[in-house]
């Protein structure tokens, strides 16, 4: 289902003070899209997340689910709304005085699914988060990374066609937040469910997202295909965020002489390094030191950052710069850092 | 000795009995209205259910209001009423008169907060399910509450059985009266240490019960 929301904005009145959490958000995510939002803490995302299932109503402004117009909805007719979109949290929310198999049947309860069929239903749940062993189980006894397939199991339960996921690996270690990436795009692939998935971990981001949102203090301040977002950010939060993903190691107590020069190079797509460095310290009369590479895939696309030392005349780095420009993504100028510590490009 | 023994023989089984319909009828009064006022108390004032500030405020009051009344003053004061209920204002049910009232005053506060306990993560995401609020507060709400709700209980019977004794001013009747009637105003001692024996062999009983209840239902 498409999600549109429109100019929402969220004021919270605490004690006479008066909070704006969400300031004219306008977002549009598309049918089976994975949408990221990504952001500092308390820029308002699971506030805006929190108004796609009305679970905090918008002060102004338009939510739209499906075509429909939800943002006054209330009642049996907010609750079959819900039933739609499924839900899970950085905590999971579990209900922790029940079984594994009657937190999910619940979800089931609430769309009055038949009786005899609740059973069947919430083992193929199970089977489908691997975890058909653990139906008895109570949450206590389950890692967060089994806690958090229990949740999407019970989020999955009514079929939903939207999922909204509010740092649901941000409790998780490496493992299990891999493990979670992977559930969510196979259900993101087996039936093309829309996912809304807020994070700050940017390795999230790239792994899973389709497009990006990006959040500080309450506005959107970029939304863009992910790939773009982590090769040309243009707000300056998003250039931070991103740069911590793509960021490179200067070596340690690393000095430039007079003839020599640090660069950092970008680049895109598959094509690889060495035929343009050899290239390069054949055509000039330069020397080419490669001090430090890596391939980050975004969205499963790569993305090359090189590090390179060139040391010769000024005036002939200076025309092997121009050359490599011309052949890559971005290059750009690095002074060595003073204490060798990292540099964000 | 001989008299103590006899005493407790006349009296003790009378006593134990007037003691159980005291606090038989007070619980019972309790678990039906004190949970209903604990929960309307509790959902009046959640964000996440029917924020109703005035209704909040009005019961608010009730409730404190009785619960700050001392409770020999709210045995007499009750007794017109006491009257009107059960016909009579002597004997152990109609000592359970006022003693209920207190104690679902007492109780429904305790609810309250037990419910108040319950992980506001844990509600929202069922109500985020689309359950309705019959299957979120059967399933989600006093499954959650239940080990606060098993303690509150085991206080409130607890303190019944303190107040209890009391409530043998208005003849009652009960264990506590049987201290207070023989040890306090007779000078028989050991009737009275006899009885504050059974009292603490109650209390304790009455707490292992609940912990372990209590502790039954906590999975956490
Ligand atoms: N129920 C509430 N009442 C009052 N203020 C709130 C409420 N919920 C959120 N806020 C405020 O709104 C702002 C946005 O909060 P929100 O939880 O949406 O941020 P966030 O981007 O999700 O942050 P985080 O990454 O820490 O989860 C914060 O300043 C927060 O204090
Ligand atoms: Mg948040």
């Amino acid at each position: 289902m498409v999600i549109v929301l429109d100019k929402v904005n969220v004021i919270f009145k605490q004690k006479g003070r008066k909070m704006h959490a969400v300031k004219e958000a306008s977002i549009t995510v598309g049918k089976g899209e994975i949408f990221g939002i990504v952001g500092p803490s308390g820029a308002g995302k699971s506030t805006l997340v929190r108004v796609i299932n009305l679970l905090q109503p918008p002060a102004s402004g338009q939510v739209m689910v499906g075509g429909q117009d939800i943002t006054r909805f209330k009642g049996a007719a907010l609750r079959n709304v819900r039933l739609k979109i499924g839900m899970i949290f950085q905590h999971f929310n579990l209900i922790s005085g029940a079984t594994v198999y009657n937190n999910i049947a619940f979800a089931l309860k609430a769309n009055n699914y038949p009786k005899e069929k609740i059973r069947a239903r919430v083992l193929e749940l199970l089977k489908q988060v691997n975890l058909s062993d653990k139906a008895q189980v109570y949450p206590a006894n389950l890692s967060g990374g089994q806690k958090q397939r229990v949740a999407i199991a019970r989020a999955l339960a009514n079929d939903p066609e939207i999922l909204l996921c509010d740092e649901a690996t941000s409790a998780l270690d490496l493992e299990n937040t891999e493990e979670i990436i992977r559930i969510l795009r196979r259900i993101n692939r087996d039936n093309p469910i829309t996912i809304v998935f807020i994070t700050h971990e940017m390795d999230v981001a790239r792994k899973l997202f389709d497009r990006i949102a990006v959040m500080a203090e309450g506005e959107i301040v970029e939304v863009g295909d992910t790939y773009q977002i982590f090769t040309e950010p243009q707000h300056p939060l998003t250039q931070s965020l991103v740069s911590r993903v793509l960021n490179i190691e200067v070596p340690e107590h690393l000095e430039l002489k007079g003839q020599e020069e640090m660069l950092k190079i970008t680049y895109t797509g598959e094509r690889a390094y060495e035929p343009l460095i050899s290239k390069v310290s054949k055509e000039f009369d330069v020397l080419v030191d490669i001090l430090h590479g890596k391939i980050e895939y975004i969205q499963g696309k790569p993305l090359g950052i090189l590090l390179i030392k060139l040391s010769g005349e000024a005036a002939e780095i200076a025309r092997a710069r121009d050359y490599i420009s011309g052949q890559v993504f971005k290059i750009e100028r690095i002074s060595a850092a003073k204490e060798g510590g990292e540099l964000n490009g | 000795m001989d008299s103590t023994w006899d005493i407790l023989q006349l009296e003790l089984p009378s006593a134990i009995w007037e003691t159980l319909i005291m606090i038989g009828i007070s619980l019972a009064a309790s678990l039906v209205f004190g949970l209903l006022i604990g929960l309307i108390l509790y959902l009046s004032s959640s964000p996440l259910f029917f924020p109703r500030r005035t209704l909040n405020a009005v019961m608010g009051v009730l409730v404190n209001v009785i619960r700050s009344v001392p409770f020999v003053i709210l045995l007499v004061l009750l007794i017109p009423l006491t009257k009107l209920i059960v016909n009579t204002t002597i004997g152990p049910v109609a000592a359970s008169v006022p003693l209920a009232f207190a104690s679902v005053a007492f109780f429904a506060r305790l609810v309250e907060g037990a419910f108040s306990e319950v992980d506001k993560g844990v509600l929202e995401a069922a109500i985020a399910t689309g359950a309705g609020l019959g299957l979120i507060l059967r399933k989600v709400l006093f499954v959650e509450a239940m080990p606060g709700l098993i303690r509150a209980t085991t206080v409130t019977v607890i303190s019944l059985i303190g107040y209890s004794a009391m409530a043998g001013l208005v003849g009652g009747g009960g264990i506590g009266d049987l201290a207070i009637q023989y040890g306090y105003y007779r000078y028989e001692t050991g009737v009275m240490i006899a009885t504050v024996l059974l009292l603490i062999v109650i209390v304790q009983g009455a707490q292992f019960v609940g912990d372990w209840c209590a502790r039954v239902f906590t999975r956490k």
